[in-house]
């Protein structure tokens, strides 16, 4: 029995030392156009050289989740290690017209919509297997949207660390304030993730929020 | 002959359906569900008492998603909660809501708002009021 205890406990101790650093799986949610590819991008492009996948004027651009394995992230010295998932943004509703306006054809817009419905039972099925996730949010719009509730309560529901990033605020319409009031039991960095401004107070929050992460 | 016009998709008239908690205490998450959406099929703006679980919330949008593209003109739906605001409340106070809601299985202080997409353009929700656009 004590002979059992003890290997048992070199057992552990030998698996921990050579054992390779498990990533952390940091998921991207949000409505769609609100940035969350760019800012996926722009940590990608940062830490590997490559992006996660392309970006879009025109609504519900990601359509399948993207992921982006061992992206290791830098920060003050301080070295993690993450799993990328950048997500389908969530909606609901998803008209095909919608997509007319933007010179697409009708044929190709309905194709569109219909793997964006997809996309949105993809991300809701994928929120039980995420460690942290970031909400990224659009600060020029109204962040009092179901959606984002919705987002967060499940979260919530499921114990997973959040934040929540205010991205857009090169623009100037941006109200990251806005956001703090409507959510001010969480944390809101603002940022652009396009001119990759405050991406410092971004990966300092990522960092305390992942270790929380067991 | 009189040719007959082509039928438009904009909406003349809309109701307004209430429903009460008590008509979906006793049901689980899909029946719960399934009534919600008929309701909304039926082209009604739906007004709950109280409102649904987060994964209710979500499953609700999965189905919805579900359906676009398979029921005509459905092409989802806009949907609201507006519930008192307890940040302000004393602990005492959430407790006793807490004990209250748990009594009567939900969050009665609370409302949900569900309108079909092809009626309700959007809910413009602020802390103190709220509006719905109407298409």
């Amino acid at each position: 029995m004590v002979i059992k205890i003890v290997k048992n406990f070199f057992k552990k101790i030998f698996s921990n030392m050579f054992r390779e650093k498990k990533s952390i799986k940091l998921g991207f949610y949000g409505p769609p156009n609100a940035g969350k590819t760019s800012l996926a991008n722009r940590i990608c492009k940062d830490f590997t050289g490559e992006e996660i996948g392309s970006v879009s004027k025109i609504p519900h651009e990601t359509r399948t989740i993207q992921f982006k394995e061992k992206v290791e992230i830098d920060y003050k010295g301080k070295k993690m290690v993450f799993k990328m998932i950048d997500t389908p943004g969530i909606a609901t509703k998803i008209d095909y017209e919608d997509f007319l306006k933007y010179k697409m054809k009708k044929k190709e817009a309905k194709k569109r919509a219909k793997e964006a419905t997809q996309g949105v039972v993809e991300s809701i099925k994928w929120l039980d297997d995420m460690d942290v996730v970031v909400i990224v949010l659009d600060a020029t719009e109204n962040p009092y949207n179901q959606v984002n509730i919705t987002i967060i309560g499940n979260l919530v529901a499921r114990k997973i660390p959040v934040l929540i990033v205010a991205n857009k605020i090169d623009l100037k319409k941006a109200e990251v304030k806005k956001i703090e009031v409507a959510f001010p039991e969480y944390e809101v960095v603002g940022i652009s993730a396009k001119h990759g401004k405050n991406l410092e107070e971004f990966y300092e929050s990522i960092f305390k929020l992942s270790k929380k992460v067991k | 002959m009189v040719k007959k016009k082509k039928k438009l998709r904009k909406i003349k008239g809309f109701a307004i359906q209430f429903l009460p908690y008590s008509e979906i205490r006793d049901l689980n998450s899909t029946e719960r569900i399934k009534k919600i959406l008929t309701i909304i099929f039926g082209q009604n703006i739906l007004i709950l008492q109280g409102k649904l679980k987060p994964d209710e919330e979500t499953r609700l949008i999965e189905d919805t998603m579900a359906m676009i593209g398979h029921v005509k003109n459905f092409s989802g739906i806009e949907l609201a909660v507006i519930s008192g605001n307890g940040n302000n409340q004393s602990y005492f106070t959430k407790m006793k809501q807490g004990i209250a809601n748990a009594l009567a299985g939900g969050d009665l202080g609370a409302i949900t708002i569900i309108g079909p997409a092809t009626i309700v353009k959007e809910i413009k929700r602020n802390p103190k009021k709220i509006e719905l656009m109407l298409n």
